[in-house]
């Protein structure tokens, strides 16, 4: 009769079953008990800036494995095409780069074919800002686990970031397909990959815990973040070439750590002639510091998340 | 050296208390420009008024309050104390959601939380994937699932749609599932938070078997429940917490006692009962403001009485003229059974209430309950589905003997409910 919520009753005979109940041990918990038993866990006020945890994080680390494993197999559930949207976008926007830019405008393409230029920098790119979309978004869509689990919040956007790696994948194995295409010849230079691809990560990851944990606080950063993400692709030599701009503003440029990342990609598996120099110095600092200050921010965050989001 | 460990407290708490801040200045979903601008007022304010406190004082409020608390090695507590007396709050602080604002906890072992259940449940995936990852998000290690898997699934009683999505679920076996996955989870210590309120009435004696089971093998476990029939059976000692603090601790039985004396106080026939400050749910447009109960009879005093007649006058207060279509009072056992239950709508009939102050009498007809302490809960609502106002423990009645030579052929001493008969033998 009461749509609100009341308490029900217990069952009347619970109290039999208890009886009942078997008290078996278990020998594997119980080796574990002895162990484990006594760790000292202490629980404080915290305040100020706090250490970054991440003992604490490492240790939990095969929930970060499946935070990203639902995040992937949830991504394009129901959805008609699938896993094919991890290439439509990227696709679609180099098509529309390639007419305007390359054939209308005749942007510069550093001697390659203008879609292959444009599309190795949007797979880097694709995994940077779809990163940094998931994880800005993490918090606020964990509400369920922030208020009601303990784990080290970092987990929730590391995970979203790393479930891009996925997408990345197919995206680069469609870059591999269009080399071929193009008869360009992988070169040595492509061991750097690696390097590049976890340059992006970390871009990716420094900005988004950031804004992630910014949008805890203040929801404005969700309309703030699309405007953000198409001023940053601007930014970002995509649709044209950083050897437009002369030294030592080239330098200045790797202050925007996906230039780095953008040009190192060219050149590990286009050839173009960008190899990693003082820009690429410079975006690596510029990610590692944005990533490092925001884990900072994020820590000092942290604890008010609970009551807050 | 091994008994020295086992004498140290599973969880030593000293002196917390955890404040949070509430009101217009602190709104949950703050915007960037409300920060700009209230950072901006507050400078000027300070400007301007040096000497001025920085903060009124009277938005925050104190879930906690200087909580003092031993809990040893293996023992089953519970913590009882009504809505917002800071119970759940204490949980939460426990398992290291949030944060305290004062004090220190020491806590030996592993901690596991049962806050809600559900907790991780991703409604896309099947039930064998949600085990999975409910179990990793709980706290157990892949290898403790994978051991565990046949276990939980038979304890769920899903076993036919253990790789459906689980967003096809009933309710029921969602929430079945759920704790199943909760319910196998073996940590030092337990934190459990009225979870066990879930599934039909035979699965909810099977979760209360499988807590005392946990406890039996000695877990601590600290167990927050609505449901005091469950924290008697599952309990030896329980604590009371009021207001945010501590205001009794010791074997249950008398704690329970003391719970719901406060719950229910000063309730005499034939007097006004504030209702103003009872904890309730509801929108709020139309609120019961306070309530009187008599039997209309000077033999007893006006008290109720077994087989007597039971008159509840509410005073209601709403913001506008409206009619209402459900108005009920709900009799109840100390422990929250149900009883009996008086709603307008189920006689077909509304109330119209103009705006302010009002007052509606139910009347009961005869009392079929035996003597004995009962709660009343009340009830207002647009329809059955959307409430005003909804009082779960309003106040308490206590029913007596009925008076001498009114009814004489009741068996009143065993049961809740009074047995009117008669006896007649056959010859042959």
């Amino acid at each position: 009769m009461y749509p609100l919520q009341r308490t029900a009753p217990a069952a009347a005979d619970a109290a039999a079953s208890c009886e009942i109940a078997t008290s078996r041990t278990d020998p594997v918990d119980r080796a574990d008990d002895d162990a484990a038993g006594d760790v000292l866990t202490v629980i404080e006020p915290v305040e100020g800036w706090t250490a970054l945890g991440l003992r604490e994080l490492w240790s939990y680390r095969e929930l970060i494995g499946f935070l990203v494993w639902r995040d992937v197999k949830v991504r394009y559930k129901q959805t008609a095409l699938g896993a094919a949207w991890a290439l439509i976008q990227p696709a679609l926007t180099m098509v529309v780069f390639t007419l305007f830019f390359g054939r209308l405008a005749k942007v510069p393409s550093d001697g390659v074919p203008y879609p292959i230029f444009s599309f190795a920098a949007l797979v880097p790119w694709s995994l940077f800002a779809f990163g940094l979309t998931q994880a800005t978004n993490s918090l606020v869509g964990n509400q369920q686990l922030v208020t009601k689990v303990f784990f080290p919040r970092l987990a929730i956007p590391l995970g979203a970031v790393l479930s891009g790696l996925v997408d990345f994948a197919l995206a680069l194995l469609t870059l591999a397909a269009m080399l071929l295409w193009y008869h360009i010849p992988p070169t040595s230079h492509i061991v750097w990959l690696p390097l590049f691809s976890a340059l992006c990560v970390i871009t990716s990851l420094g900005a988004g815990i950031w804004l992630a944990a910014l949008n805890v606080q203040y929801r404005d950063i969700r309309y703030v973040l699309p405007f953000l993400t198409q001023l940053w692709l601007f930014l970002t030599p995509i649709a044209y070439p950083s050897s437009l701009l002369r030294e030592p503003w080239r330098t200045v440029y790797g202050l925007n750590p996906m230039s780095g990342v953008v040009e190192g990609f060219r050149w590990a598996l286009v050839g173009t002639n960008t190899p990693p120099g003082a820009m690429t110095l410079v975006s690596t600092v510029a990610a590692v510091v944005m990533l490092c200050a925001g884990a900072c921010y994020f820590r000092r965050m942290e604890r008010t998340f609970a009551d807050v989001v | 050296m091994w008994s020295e460990s086992r004498r140290r407290p599973a969880i030593r708490v000293e002196r917390l208390s955890k404040r949070y801040s509430i009101g217009a200045r602190q709104l949950r979903h703050r915007t960037l420009r409300d920060a700009v601008v209230s950072s901006a007022a507050a400078w000027t304010r300070r400007i301007r008024h040096p000497i001025a406190s920085r903060e009124a004082q009277d938005n925050r409020i104190w879930a906690l309050r200087d909580v003092t608390l031993t809990v040893p090695k293996g023992a089953v507590l519970g913590i009882v104390g009504r809505n917002g007396s800071g119970k759940s709050t204490l949980l939460k602080i426990l398992s290291r959601v949030t944060y305290p604002t004062e004090g220190r906890i020491e806590i030996r072992g592993r901690v596991g939380s049962l806050l809600e259940v559900g907790t991780g449940f991703h409604t896309e995936l099947t039930g064998r994937e949600n085990i999975f990852l409910s179990g990793a998000i709980l706290g157990m290690r892949r290898t403790e699932i994978e051991r565990r898997f046949e276990e939980i699934v038979e304890f769920s009683e899903v076993n036919r749609f253990i790789d459906t999505p689980v967003k096809r679920y009933s309710s029921g076996m969602y929430m079945k599932l759920a704790f199943a996955v909760a319910a196998h989870l073996e940590p030092h210590i337990l934190l459990v938070d009225e979870v066990l309120a879930v599934g039909d009435a035979a699965f909810q004696k099977k979760c209360l078997g499988r807590m005392s089971d946990v406890a039996g093998r000695g877990r601590t476990v600290l167990f927050v429940s609505h449901n005091i029939d469950a924290v008697q059976r599952l309990c030896s000692e329980c604590v009371l917490l009021e207001d945010g603090r501590v205001v009794a601790q010791g074997p249950t039985p008398a704690v329970v006692q003391r719970y719901f004396a406060s719950v229910n106080a000063q309730s005499q026939p034939g007097t006004w009962i504030d209702l103003t400050n009872r904890p309730r749910r509801g929108s709020g447009e139309v609120r019961f403001t306070a309530a009187q109960f008599t039997s209309f009879d000077d033999r007893v005093g006006g008290a109720p009485y077994a087989e007597g007649p039971l008159t509840l006058t509410c005073a209601i207060e709403t913001d506008q003229a409206r009619t209402v279509g459900s108005m009920a009072a709900t009799i109840e056992t100390a422990a929250g059974t149900q009883l009996i239950e008086a709603d307008i709508q189920s006689i077909g009939q509304v109330l119209r209430l103009k705006r302010g102050r009002n007052i509606a009498r139910l009347d009961i007809r005869s009392l079929h309950l035996n003597p004995g302490v009962y709660s009343v809960r009340l009830w207002i609502g647009q329809t059955a589905k959307s409430g005003f106002d909804h009082i779960a423990s309003a106040f308490q009645i206590e029913v007596g003997y009925p008076p001498a030579g009114t009814i004489d052929f009741l068996s009143l001493d065993t049961g809740l409910v009074p047995c009117a008969f008669t006896l007649a033998q056959e010859h042959d």
